[in-house]
């Protein structure tokens, strides 16, 4: 969907923002930069929508060369998310949104109509159109600047660490939304982060770059978690690297035994210690309570009465890294597996964890196929065109 | 001390002296004239530098600089060597006091200008609007209120610079105050100064309700 072929960018000065880049985004996929600040990715990022021109190499989108296009004709086909969202403070958030539309002739009563419709997307209350975005908390407006890059719906989106100013919490929130969007939109999104969680979480894939406008590595994320291409890329990583790539892995094949399980309402006496020292309480329904220590039984009252320690139960989508953290905080050495309703399954023993983890790292590094990495290597064997 | 505020009232409430050629009604309009045309002449001249100044970033050295400049000018001398050089007519002072208001409202365009929001102004870019959108749709808007202060700034001056006029022999409130000087009248000379004041603050907070009444409904933050 967008190319790069020996693409560079040099000041007149000397510097070197982007180094003979050839780069393939695919359809549809969330193509994620990364790299220390000064790397180049977000001079990268710019040139897809000519805010930055290129000194060497062409770029395409949709298999046009971006030069052929009128720039101001091609930044309206492509949505641009910035990190401090870049909303017209004087303004209204429907207005803000509805700017594409209108530059593209669409008419103010469509645009506004097509604006109202993607408050709704990007989960703002309708009440939020009349205002201006400084009445916004920063979450809020950034979800305004996503609204506002999808209104005349382009095939390509750009964002510019769209989250780098919001605290973590927020930020997480904001990821799910995105990814919960793109499930639905099927957007080509480059997104520039120097945040490497942040890019595992999102991308399809993962492009390294480092200082001096390089590209290191372009791979699926669990390919680069499992076989970083250097060391600088394996320091960029970071030291839980292997831990990353349990995040990637889900919970869903992971066998678990039949629960071991006790109702809130059964006498906590009666409770047998066959079963192991901890006992897993459930409610009526089976959603679990918490587990029961059988070695300091109460005299009298139901297991629900019973000090309990805390479970968090997780759902077969939940990654193999939840479930680690849950087998070591639990006390029972276990995590409690529950339907998407919450009613519980089964219980799935730390070895059964351990092992798929030592797994999903053996097929990470052993079986994966070099395809995703070509477009790092491709880039060495293009010549560069003069400027 | 007394008895000089009790002349001046009398001065400025007796009927005879508000009617007539010679009126303070009269005066008035013609201070107002040279005033509002003064003005007016001196935005069409400077908005659109400052715009352009503030836009492209060029020449942002000689808007910043200007209206110290514009400090140092001696309007007086301004309208004598104008009055010298092209005779008598009331040339001399409209280009003055134009001379006058100019710098005022270059620097304050430039300077709101300048103060719009890199960001703001790169999304606008980034998401399709073309250099002249940006200047009318972006940049102008946001800058406004800054732009408005200049306009106020130079319209209070005009005013109170538009008794030149009367140095050079014409008419508007500088009359009172040039007649009484030559004649030794002290309470003429007040009163023309009295009603100078009184116009450059009803001018400026005419100016204050209308950009009030343009960034109605506007959040303060983004005035």
């Amino acid at each position: 969907m967008i190319k790069f072929d020996a693409v560079s960018k040099r000041y007149p000065n000397g510097t070197t923002a982007v180094d003979d880049l050839s780069l393939d985004l695919p359809e549809g996929g969330v193509t994620v930069l990364v790299g220390s600040s000064g790397c180049g990715k977000t001079t990268t990022l710019r040139m897809v929508n000519r805010m930055v021109e290129p000194t060497a190499g062409t770029i395409s989108v949709g298999g046009r060369d971006i030069l052929e296009a009128d720039a101001a004709e091609l930044r309206r086909g492509i949505g641009y998310v910035i990190q401090q969202s870049g909303l017209f403070p004087h303004r209204t958030v429907l207005d803000n949104i509805a700017t594409v539309p209108l530059l593209l002739g669409w008419g103010r009563r469509k645009a506004r109509a097509r604006a109202a419709e993607l408050l709704e997307l990007v989960g703002l209350p309708g009440d939020a159109g009349k205002r201006y975005p400084h009445q916004l908390s920063g979450g809020q407006q950034q979800r305004v600047g996503v609204a506002r890059a999808l209104a005349a719906d382009p095939p390509v989106l750009l964002m510019d660490e769209p989250f780098g100013a919001v605290d973590p919490v927020v930020r997480t929130q904001l990821q799910n939304e995105l990814l919960r969007l793109q499930e639905e939109l099927r957007k080509t999104v480059v997104f520039v982060t120097h945040d490497i969680d942040e890019a595992v979480r999102l991308g399809d894939r993962i492009a390294v770059f480092r200082t001096g406008g390089r590209l290191v590595q372009c791979a699926e994320p669990a390919e680069l978690l499992a076989r970083p291409a250097d060391d600088f890329v394996a320091d960029f990583l970071g030291a839980e690297r292997g831990l990353k790539l349990l995040s990637l892995t889900s919970l869903a094949d992971v066998p678990s035994a039949p629960g071991r399980a006790i109702r809130a309402d059964e006498p906590a006496g009666a409770v047998s210690r066959a079963g192991g020292r901890w006992r897993l309480v459930t409610s009526a329904r089976g959603e679990p309570l918490g587990w029961l220590d059988t070695d300091a039984l109460p005299a009298g009252g139901t297991a629900g009465e019973a000090a309990l320690a805390p479970v968090r139960p997780l759902r077969d989508t939940d990654s193999l890294l939840s479930a680690l953290n849950e087998a070591v905080s639990s006390p029972a050495g276990a995590v409690a597996r529950v339907t998407t309703d919450g009613v519980l399954t089964g219980i799935t023993s730390r070895e059964a964890i351990h092992d798929r983890a030592g797994r999903s790292h053996a097929e990470a590094a052993g079986t994966t196929t070099p395809a995703a990495a070509t477009g790092a290597t491709a880039a060495a064997a293009a010549t560069e065109r003069p400027a | 001390m007394l008895e000089l505020l009790k002349n001046l009232a009398s001065w400025l409430t007796s009927p005879a002296q508000w009617s007539g050629p010679e009126g303070i009604a009269t005066r008035i309009l013609e201070h107002l004239e040279y005033s509002v045309l003064a003005t007016l002449a001196a935005a069409v001249i400077a908005l659109p530098i400052g715009l352009l100044i503030g836009h492209t970033g060029r020449g942002a050295f000689l808007a910043v600089n200007l209206s110290s400049f514009g400090r140092a000018l001696p309007t007086v001398g301004l309208v004598t060597l104008v009055f010298l050089a092209g005779g008598l007519s009331v040339w001399p002072v409209y280009v003055s006091l134009v001379a006058l208001a100019v710098p005022v409202i270059i620097t304050n365009t430039y300077a709101g200008m300048a103060a719009v929001d890199p960001e703001v102004k790169d999304a606008a870019k980034g998401v399709g609007l073309r250099g002249r959108q940006i200047l009318w749709q972006v940049e102008l808007p946001l800058a406004l209120p800054l732009i408005m202060t200049g306009v106020r700034l130079a319209t209070v001056q005009v005013v109170a610079t538009a008794t030149i006029a009367a140095y050079v022999s014409f008419g508007g409130l500088g009359r009172y105050v040039f007649d009484g000087l030559a004649q030794r009248d002290l309470v003429q000379v007040l009163g023309g100064a009295a009603l100078v004041a009184v116009l450059a603050v009803v001018a400026d907070l005419a100016l204050g309700g209308l950009t009030r009444l343009l960034f109605r409904g506007r959040p303060a933050a983004a005035r």
